[in-house]
Formats: C-alpha cells, sequence, structure tokens
C-alpha cells in the first residue's frame, strides 16, 4: 500500500511542482497517473522510490514513513519495487544480461536460479539476440523493453512504470501494457505513468490526473482528459 | 556472504578488463608513486650507510712517545672508556703491531720495505685509535683527557683536529641531505597520491550513471561501493609487482655503478636484505592509496 499525505514537492524556491497531494493506492490496484509534460508525474514516481524527498509532507510505503525510513530500509524498499524509469537507468558497462541478472544478484538469489529465470524474461521481451549487447548498441525501443525486462524478473509486489511504452512502436506497447494488465490479474500493483490517451482509454482503469502541481480527477475507471 | 564477495570480485574483474584505458592509467600513476617511495627507501639506506661508515672511521689518534711503557698508555684508555662510555672502540696498537700493519700493507712495495730497513729501528710510535659516534661531545671530552698534565707530557702528537672538522662537515651534511630528502620525497609522495586520487576519481565519476542506476535498483552500499574498491586494489596490485622488478632490476644494475662512488655499498645486496621491506612498502602503499581513493571518492556517489 503507498500513501500520500498532503505532499510538497519544490525543486527550486518559487516553483512548486507538486502541492498538497494525497491519494492512495491499495494492493492489487492498476492506477495510471496522466497529466501534461512537466506536471510532475516523473517527480511522483521518484518520491515513491525515495528518490527525492517530499519538502512537505508525509509518503508511506506498506505503514512505513519514507521520512523515518534508513537508508538501508529505503533500498529494500527499492528491491521490492520494479521499476520502470523514463530514462531506463540502465547499467552502462553491462550487457543485457548481465543487467538483469544484476537485479537478481542484488537479492542475493542462487547461480542457478539466474542462469534459468533471466534468459526466459529477455525471451518474453524479445531481446534473446542481443544479450551480449551493451545499452548503447541497442536501438531506443530495445533499451525500453531491457529496463522492461529488469523491472520484471524479482517478481515484485509492486511495479511502476514511468513511460514504458514512450519509445515504443504500437505493437511493442501493446505487448508492454497487456503484460502489465497480467501481472495485475496476479496480484500486483502496479503503477502506469502515460502520455498514451490511447492506452488509458482502452485500461478503464483507475486514473489520477494531474495539473498544476494539484490533483485534478482521481477516478476509478477514468479516462484520458486534459 | 560468500557469493556476494564472489560476485563483487567478478563484477571488478569485468569492470577492470572493460575500462582497460583508465586501468591501465591508474596503474601507471600508482607505479610512479610508489616508485617514489621506493626510491625515498633506497636513499633512505645510502645515507645510512654513508653516516655509518663516517662513524666507524678513526676519529682521533693519540701518538705516544717512543718507548712510553704500555701499562701508561692501557691507564689512558681506561680513563677515556671510563669518562666517555658511550665511545664506539679504543684500541691500543702498539709499535710492533703499526710495523706489522705496515708491512702488511706495503708488502708489494718494495721502495718502502727497503726505505724502513735504512731506517733500521722501528720508526713506528705506539698508538690509540679512538672510534666515536660523530658526537662533537665526544670529542670535547677525549679532548679534555688527553690534555690533562698526567697524561700530555707521554703523547707525542694526537691527529685530531684536522680530521674533526672533515668529519664534523660531513657528519652535518648527511644529516641536512637526510632531513632535505625526506622532506622533497615526502612532497613528491603527496603530491604523487594526489594525482592517484584525482585519476581514479575521474574513473569513478565516468561511473556516476552506473552508481546511481545501481542505487535505485536497490543495491546495498557495499555491493556498489566493493568492485570499485577491489579495482583499486587490483591497481594496487599490479603497480606493485611493476615496482618490484623494476626496483630489483635497477638495484642489480646499478650496484656495480654506485658501488664505484660509494665502495662497500651494494645496492643489491641492500636489496635483498631488505626485500621483505620492499614488499610491505610497495604493497601496502599501493593497496592503501589504490583502494582508499577508490573509497573516498564512491561514498560522494552513494548518497541518492
Ligand atoms: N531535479 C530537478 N530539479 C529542478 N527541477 C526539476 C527537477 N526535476 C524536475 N523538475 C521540474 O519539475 C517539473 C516536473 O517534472 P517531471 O519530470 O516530474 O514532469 P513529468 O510530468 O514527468 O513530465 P514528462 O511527461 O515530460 O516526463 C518540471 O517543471 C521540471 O522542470
Ligand atoms: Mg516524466
Amino acid at each position: 500500500m503507498i500513501k500520500f499525505d498532503n505532499v510538497t514537492k519544490i525543486y527550486q524556491p518559487g516553483t512548486i511542482v507538486l502541492q498538497n497531494i494525497s491519494f492512495e493506492i491499495k494492493d492489487g490496484e492498476f492506477v495510471s497517473i496522466v497529466g501534461k509534460s512537466g506536471a510532475g508525474k516523473t517527480t511522483l514516481v521518484h518520491l515513491i522510490l525515495g528518490l527525492e524527498i517530499p519538502t512537505y509532507g508525509e509518503i508511506y510505503f506498506d505503514g512505513l514513513n519514507l521520512n523515518d525510513a534508513s537508508p538501508a530500509k529505503i533500498q529494500e524498499i527499492r528491491r521490492r519495487i520494479g521499476g520502470i524509469y523514463q530514462d531506463y537507468k540502465l547499467l552502462p558497462k553491462k550487457t543485457v544480461y548481465e543487467n538483469v541478472a544484476y537485479i537478481l544478484q542484488v537479492e542475493g538469489k542462487n547461480n542457478e536460479e539466474i542462469k534459468r529465470e533471466v534468459p526466459k524474461v529477455l525471451e518474453t521481451i524479445g531481446l534473446k539476440d542481443k544479450i551480449d549487447n551493451f545499452p548503447d548498441q541497442l536501438s531506443g525501443g530495445e533499451q525500453q523493453r531491457l529496463a522492461v525486462a529488469r523491472a520484471l524478473i524479482n517478481h515484485p509486489d509492486t511495479i511502476i512504470a514511468d513511460e514504458p511504452t514512450g519509445n515504443l512502436d504500437p505493437y511493442n506497447s501493446y505487448e508492454v501494457i497487456s503484460l502489465l494488465q497480467k501481472l495485475n490479474q496476479t496480484g500486483k500493483t502496479v503503477i502506469l505513468s502515460t502520455h498514451d490517451r490511447e492506452i488509458v482509454n482502452k485500461l478503464g482503469k483507475r486514473v489520477i490526473t494531474l495539473e498544476g502541481g494539484k490533483i485534478l480527477r482521481d477516478e476509478a475507471a477514468g479516462r484520458f482528459i486534459i | 556472504m560468500l557469493t556476494s564477495f564472489k560476485r563483487i570480485l567478478t563484477f571488478a574483474v569485468n569492470d577492470f578488463g572493460r575500462n582497460k584505458g583508465i586501468s591501465i592509467a591508474s596503474i601507471f600513476v600508482l607505479t610512479v608513486t610508489i616508485m617514489l617511495v621506493t626510491g625515498l627507501f633506497f636513499f633512505q639506506g645510502l645515507t645510512g650507510y654513508l653516516t655509518s661508515q663516517i662513524q666507524d672511521k678513526i676519529d682521533v689518534t693519540a701518538y705516544f712517545k717512543s718507548g712510553t711503557a704500555e701499562q701508561d698508555i692501557l691507564n689512558v684508555k681506561d680513563e677515556i672508556i671510563k669518562t666517555t662510555p658511550s665511545i664506539k672502540n679504543v684500541e691500543y696498537i702498539s709499535q710492533d703491531q703499526a710495523l706489522a700493519t705496515f708491512n702488511a700493507n706495503h708488502k708489494d712495495n718494495p721502495v718502502l720495505a727497503k726505505a724502513l730497513q735504512e731506517v733500521g729501528d722501528n720508526p713506528f710510535l705506539p698508538s690509540l685509535n679512538i672510534t666515536t659516534s660523530g658526537d662533537p661531545l665526544q670529542y670535547a671530552q677525549i679532548a679534555n683527557v688527553l690534555q690533562t698534565s698526567d697524561f700530555s707530557k707521554l703523547i707525542e702528537k694526537v691527529d685530531f683536529s684536522q680530521k674533526k672538522d672533515t668529519i664534523e662537515k660531513v657528519y652535518s651534511i648527511t644529516t641536512n641531505i637526510n632531513i632535505f630528502g625526506l622532506i622533497f620525497g615526502a612532497i613528491l609522495i603527496l603530491v604523487a597520491i594526489l594525482v592517484v586520487f584525482n585519476t581514479i576519481k575521474l574513473a569513478i565519476e565516468n561511473s556516476k550513471e552506473e552508481i546511481s542506476a545501481m542505487r535505485i535498483v536497490g543495491a546495498s552500499n557495499w555491493f556498489i561501493r566493493g568492485p570499485f574498491v577491489i579495482q583499486g586494489i587490483i591497481y594496487g596490485i599490479f603497480a606493485f609487482i611493476i615496482c618490484f622488478l623494476i626496483s630489483g632490476l635497477f638495484a642489480y644494475f646499478m650496484a656495480s655503478k654506485i658501488s664505484v662512488v660509494l665502495p662497500g655499498f651494494d645496492m643489491f645486496d641492500f636489496f635483498l636484505a631488505n626485500w621483505w621491506i620492499f614488499v610491505l612498502i610497495q604493497l601496502g602503499f599501493g593497496i592503501a592509496v589504490g583502494a582508499g581513493s577508490a573509497l573516498i571518492v564512491v561514498k560522494k556517489h552513494l548518497e541518492v
């Protein structure tokens, strides 16, 4: 469960990116976060992961106030969340295979499991042929798919995807979104930030619309209206 | 724990191999730094030898009048030892011994031998050869003893004043060289450490993006730091191997050249006698600087 309680984020004095935001995401929900470019979607995602700290207010992850969490605890939370980042955050000096394996290595999984699981995920996401490539030897879409593979490898209970389809063609977009839907059906919480009107409207799930630093709408079966 | 360590080690070795340019640059600057430290150590050995050489030289020779009773001379000796217990050595050389030594030294020189025969008598005087530690205070004390009226009437001459000046001078020069060398060396080493630090800093800044990506996927600090620190250790080990070989070869080939200037000082012997100190200094220094720099630099990037 994720809870925002009156959260305000100010990067530079005078510009308020998020203002008194409050909402709650229950386990097993599928929530889309929409808003114009610069509305604060990425900021919101970063706040959940402890990559940014709120200027005011509190954020809770499974009842734990992130403001009070130790760095080690924050790292533990990050391990429990599958994050797909707008700028991918791939490990540039590791191969495709190593990028995915790294997540399991961080968790201390044994080598047999890593050898078994990593090729499976890469197969699903269509990167099996690029196993030994470095990220800079991949196309933008391939990098994005690698970011998706990495987020899914350790079967996290919560998946946070910031524009996971921004660089993908319609076919691959559809693949990634239906993957997220499938995961949601198995009980995982999915938080999706996106620009894509069509995707949001087709999902028919909860939509939080951000505008001017505030929550403009929060509807259970929302549509993309800006 | 063990798997984590193995993984960290694998990451380090992979990164080391994948960033060859940076690895070579780091090893190079580290090698230069360790060579400076090693140079200082050689220098220390050299000046140490020089000082001990001077200190072992006979500093004062008191020649007694021909025919002075042996017991009288031994009394003087006892008196010197009594007043200056820290004196290194006082040796009594009888007239016969002096002659024997002279003959032994010049047995290949017929002219000198003939000249000596013509003199007929034993022309040498009995003497006390006094070795000091080079401390000027000891000269003063010896001078006092030799000048007491009881003794001075036995003494023909003291070979003393000229030598004393030179020794004092050399003594102060070596101390000064030593201090100067140490300070100069220390400054050089400090600069070199800074260069190493900055090279490693550049290497790690290069991995800034990677470190932040590791933080974001929840890697623990040691999982991130470990590979960098171990790469630092690898740099240190490589630099050590290079330096150890260079110092060994240098000592081996320079030994003959240096013993021309400094007879009796064998640089290679010095290296062999102190090889474990070389290992300790070079390896310890290499690892400490390599890993220490990495540790300090990564710390800065772990604050996400
Ligand atoms: N680190 C930062 N320092 C200062 N300002 C920032 C920082 N990150 C974001 N901002 C500002 O905060 C605002 C919201 O940025 P954010 O990245 O959250 O938008 P977004 O909704 O994700 O946009 P997009 O759809 O283009 O990805 C922007 O105006 C941006 O300039
Ligand atoms: Mg964004």
